[in-house]
């Protein structure tokens, strides 16, 4: 099995432009038999057109979704009600134990609470820094260079990212040099004992949004950007000529106008809070009461191999997200409603 | 859709059948009789693994470069003669990735797996292939104890490869000199010596067990030094299966001799902070005090040689070295507490057992030794004399005497729940949050899977 | 795909007036708190990147800070990251930086393609069930991909080479770089169709309208007006696609990493970190060298932003 697959590899493994060669065609070869096939479907028409349009462009979607994802998620949910060792022979049920588990221990009922905490919090700074930054840069000159700035912090791998506020956050004893710049900025300002701050909960926990909140910023800000953007100058202007100005303004009319992206910039950046874990995987591993679902799930899964807790927070994970599905729905309902 | 999942992985595995058979036919016969012909003598050690010329060997590890780097040099004259190409992959998400590997049913052909507790979860998949003849024959190179780590309810399944020594402690000989501290052989002077750095005016020790999501696994070690040494290995191994469990009064007597100079105020954290610095500062960072002078000892195994920062001389007279732990109770005959490597098997096929049994050869080990140093074989018949560096000397001395009470690290050999998860949460709480013995204990138990 | 150039909805103007009531919110005061924004945000990043011109030494034992007081920089940090380290190649990092771009390509061009087809005919082309699908496709965001790691392996390794079941059969040649592109495909499709949807869902109904009645069909309605018009979300979207790909490790460590010829930029700078983590200053010069080629794509791609960008969200 795998010779041929080493022959395939062998064959690409020196040559580097054979491998972007390779890119190319797969991109054009993608791209070709699109074209093919809207040559072709172009053809039809009538009655058959629009059925054939909805398969041709949702078929394909679809079909890799239920592969990737809604099958796992499938097995995800049996895996749930199965024991802690899902790699041995014998797989046995357990019911509904594991969700028991997650709701009952104390130590991962308060990863929930502090999960809820990571989703009210880090959307909201993240999204309301990323629209001041927007609206300040709007229009203005050099701009392009400050968005480049704050847009650095999500090129940054997460792993890069939560080494360099590791250091940040790092504790020495106060009578030495620092290494930690949290602790230096203090003690420059007065604070002679700083707590070494990954231990101090809750402060740890919030220190870690930042995180979060320093690498979403960019995300929030470019495509808010791009929404302000779009506003006609025309309406600006009127409003301008009905006398609102500044805060108002921003109010009563920008907001509005880009409320759809702003709903969308803030479901995306909570739906990324819920998922990631990297960050308290390398800045804390989930001590000092810093845990969140999603690094938990991963630790019961990957280090643990309890595979059955593991999959039971991915089911809460994936519940606790259905409100804002909900929400997205009335939205979406509502917005197609006025059209 | 699930039906339709193996419909095509019916098809799927036909296919790949058909091209397993076109390959193995192509490297079979013919080919092996040419190359027995050409063989030179440079080659002549390697003529028991001919006839395989051109494949392939996955081999995934947690090692990663510049180890790695001496590891495929180390059997590039082996690849050489025989024409197997060993493909090593390294990742520090090798204990994740494995698990999620074989599941998938891609495992590679080659692990080295450096847990016994995930060697055991392997062979629970039913994918391990049990080790070729030419392996088991290698079967006196190790001792009793080092083979019983790579096996499973008594069932040998993977050679042990690379050995650590865990029981060091490291110092300064520059300052050791200097104040005219003589090196601790007892667990008494080792204490009193303590007393005396703290006296003068240094805190005789540091430490760190800060290490990402394995956070808390140094405070484990520290443990598992005490249990051993106080207790001696028949206690240790019942603690192991948890017919002793971490509630019992002897494991939590251990703790407190940890406590009694890892917790002890006035003795930690050299050049750090207070107690509870020890949970949040890197194990790698840890020893760095020793060098600036602040701290006076470190309790680390063998591989914390690569941290020291580049320029530090590591010898008896130099910046940094390290002694022998000594035991607690000085009934226990020299316990050493060590760690390793396993190679395990996910495949059958001729090739990777070829390569299956030259890593378990005192010739392999050789080759490795000479590449570099910071490396010591598990094996028993490899040649001493070839170890260059003093720390390989030192652990390789240690490994190999034969009235040492050798045992692996225990928090590798129990569950993962445990000796992944709870052990290393519950023992960070130890140190960071000031949890008692008794509720650390306590709650390490009640993660034991039934 | 995309021959015609965007047809320009200019609504920025460039009438005078308006200029100056824009200009109105740039105020100094507001060119102070973005100035201070941006240096906020960037000190950690300088720190990052000082500390990658450190020697190692130095970073555990001394503030990063301190550099500007005692300078002492090295490059040897750069020199072990680019041309040393344990390659298993002589030219160094290079033949990595090609399998991340072989690979991150792609994976960014194909779901978005797909996507923005998807979305199309979410927003446009609606029928009985289509919210249901939106819907799904939208609460499939959550599933972990982690836990589609094993299924998939099932998969592929299992017989997924055979061109039967791929979409496209071309890809099937290339063995595990299309594991690679398709797993990446799959687990950006539920953001991709989600984002793209809101914005295409908003395009000016009357455009869309009118060449409906001049008979166009919907997949040329797609092509040429669709597309076109979406290229600034479009773009925004393929910024952080290409980003989140390029920094990958575990899809790609899953699905490509079995031979060190195909693996990914991020597998090979963590090979450097050293067996023990002890190398992260190591780790601080790789993020730079990996971050590169991102801002690279940031700024290329920025002009869409700059101009008409979500020309089509404004309600027609």
């Amino acid at each position: 099995m795998y010779d041929s697959h080493h022959l395939i590899l062998a064959g690409l493994a020196g040559d580097s432009a054979s491998k972007l060669w390779g890119v190319i065609e797969a991109v054009g070869g993608f791209i070709a038999i699109l074209a093919i096939i809207f040559l072709v479907a172009g053809k039809v028409t009538g009655r058959l057109e629009r059925p054939l349009t909805i398969v041709i462009c949702l078929v394909p979607v679809v079909l890799l979704l239920i592969i990737g994802l809604v099958i796992p998620a499938i097995r995800t949910f049996y895996l749930s009600l199965h024991g802690a060792d899902a790699y041995g022979p014998t797989v046995h049920s357990v019911g509904f134990q594991n969700y028991r588990w997650a709701f009952s221990d104390p130590s991962t009922r308060s990863t929930l609470i502090r999960t809820v905490l990571w989703l009210v919090i880090v959307p909201a700074v993240a999204t309301g820094a990323g629209l001041l930054v927007a609206l300040l840069v709007d229009n203005m000159k050099r701009a392009s260079l400050a968005k480049a700035f704050i847009f650095l912090p999500t090129a940054v791998s997460f792993v890069g990212a939560s080494i360099i506020w590791k250091y940040i956050y790092n504790y020495t004893d106060p009578h030495r040099p620092q290494i930690g710049l949290l602790s230096e900025i203090v003690i420059k300002l007065g604070w002679k004992n700083p707590p070494d701050w990954m231990l101090s909960s809750p402060v740890n926990t919030f220190l870690l949004m930042v995180i979060m909140v320093w690498i979403q910023t960019g995300f929030a800000m470019v495509v808010l950007s791009a929404a302000l953007k779009s506003i006609p100058d025309e309406i600006i202007e009127a409003a301008r000529m009905d006398g609102a100005t500044g805060y108002r303004l921003f109010r009563s009319v920008q907001v509005p106008m880009i409320r759809n992206t702003l709903v969308v910039v803030i479901t995306t950046i909570m739906i990324a809070t819920l998922k990631v874990f990297d960050i308290v995987y390398t800045v804390t591993g989930g001590n000092f009461n810093t845990d969140v679902l999603s690094n938990e799930m991963y630790t019961q899964i990957f280090t643990q191999f309890n595979y059955g807790r593991g999959s039971a927070l991915a089911v809460i994970l994936f519940l606790a997200v259905l409100p804002l599905v909900g929400y997205n729905v009335l939205q979406m309902r509502k917005e197609r409603a006025s059209r | 859709m699930k039906s339709n999942f193996v419909a095509v992985a019916a098809i799927g595995t036909a296919a790949l059948l058909t091209v397993t058979a076109c390959s193995s036919s192509k490297g079979g016969g013919g080919s092996q009789s040419k190359t027995t012909a050409t063989v030179s003598a440079a080659c002549a050690p390697y003529k028991d693994y001919l006839g395989h010329s051109g494949k392939t060997v996955t081999m995934f590890g947690s090692i990663l470069s510049p180890e790695s780097d001496s590891l495929n040099k180390s059997w590039a004259a082996f690849e050489k003669c025989t024409g197997i190409k060993i493909s090593y992959t390294g990742s520090n998400d090798f204990e994740s990735q494995l698990p999620v590997q074989v599941q998938g049913g891609s495992a590679p052909n080659l692990a080295i797996i450096p847990q016994p507790g995930l060697l055991a979860q392997m062979v629970k998949t039913g994918q391990v292939k049990a080790p070729p003849a030419g392996t088991v024959a290698n079967e006196a190179n190790w001792n009793a104890a080092w083979k019983s780590y790579g096996s499973v309810n008594g069932t040998f399944y993977a050679a042990p490869m690379s050995a650590n020594m865990k029981s060091l402690v490291w110092y300064s000989p520059k300052l050791f000199a200097a104040k005219g501290y003589t090196i601790p052989t007892t667990w008494a002077q080792l204490m009193s010596l303590s007393a005396k750095i703290a006296a003068d005016g240094v805190k005789p020790w540091c430490g760190g067990i800060g290490s990402g999501t394995a956070t808390g696994w140094p405070a484990t070690d520290w443990v598992e030094e005490a249990v051993l040494g106080t207790y001696g290995g028949q206690v240790y191994d019942d603690w192991i299966s948890h017919k002793v469990k971490f509630t019992d009064p002897k494991i939590e007597a251990a703790m407190k001799t940890v406590a009694s100079y890892m917790q002890n105020p006035a003795w930690v954290n050299g050049g750090i902070g207070g107690v509870k610095s020890i949970a949040t500062t890197t194990f790698q960072d840890a020893g760095v005090p020793i060098t600036k002078g602040t701290c006076g000892m470190l309790q680390q195994a063998s591989f914390y040689e690569a941290q020291w920062p580049k320029g530090t001389t590591v010898s008896p007279t130099g910046d940094v070295f390290a002694f022998y732990l000594p035991a607690v109770n000085s009934s226990i005959s020299t316990p050493v507490e060590g760690g390793g490597e396993f190679v395990t098997a996910f495949s059958s096929d001729p090739a990777t057992q070829a390569v299956q049994n030259y890593l378990s050869s005192p010739e392999w080990a050789d080759s490795r030794i000479k590449v570099a140093p910071g490396w010591v074989s598990a094996n028993e018949k490899v040649d001493q004399s070839l170890y260059t560096d003093p720390i390989d000397k030192i652990s390789a001395k240690y490994l190999a005497d034969s009235s040492a009470t050798f045992r692996f690290d225990a928090s590798d050999a129990m569950p993962a729940a445990v000796g992944s998860g709870a052990e290393w949460k519950a023992m960070t709480e130890w140190f960071g949050s000031g949890k008692s013995i008794d509720a650390v204990a306590k709650e390490i138990d009640a993660a034991w899977p039934n | 795909m995309t021959t015609t150039t965007p047809p320009a909805i200019t609504t920025a103007t460039d009438e005078p007036p308006v200029r100056k009531v824009r200009r109105a919110f740039s105020s100094p005061l507001a060119s102070v708190a973005v100035v201070i924004l941006a240096v906020l945000w960037t000190v950690p990043v300088l720190g990052l990147f000082v500390t990658s011109l450190r020697p190692k030494a130095d970073v555990a034992s001394s503030g990063w800070w301190t550099v500007f007081s005692h300078p002492h920089f090295t490059l040897s940090n750069y020199n072990t990251v680019l041309f040393k380290g344990g390659y298993n190649v002589n030219s160094g990092l290079a033949p990595y930086i090609v399998n991340s771009l072989a690979i991150t390509i792609p994976a960014t061009i194909i779901p978005i393609i797909l996507a923005s087809m998807a979305a199309y005919v979410l927003a446009w082309v609606r029928f009985k069930g289509s919210d249901a699908i939106f819907f799904t496709i939208f609460a499939l965001q959550v599933v972990p991909l982690q836990m589609s790691l094993v299924p998939l392996l099932q998969l592929y390794s299992g017989g997924a080479h055979i061109g039967g079941i791929t979409v496209i059969p071309a890809l099937h040649l290339h063995g595990s770089l299309a594991e690679v592109w398709l797993s990446h495909t799959m687990f950006s499709l539920p953001l991709a169709v989600f984002l793209l949807h809101n914005f295409i869902s908003q395009l000016p109904e009357s455009v869309i309208e009118a060449a409906r009645v001049d008979g166009a069909s919907h997949l040329r309605v797609y092509r040429s007006i669709v597309l076109p018009l979406s290229m600034p979300a479009i773009a925004s979207f393929a910024i952080f696609q290409f980003l989140w790909v390029w920094n990958d490790l575990l899809v790609s460590l899953t699905f490509a990493a079995k031979t060190t010829a195909a693996q990914p930029l991020t597998a090979q700078l963590q090979q450097l970190t050293g067996s023990f983590g002890s190398h992260l200053e190591l780790l601080t010069a790789g993020a730079f060298v990996s971050i590169i080629i991102p801002m690279i794509v940031f700024f290329s791609l920025q002009r869409y932003f700059v101009k008409g960008m979500l020309a089509g969200s404004v309600k027609g």
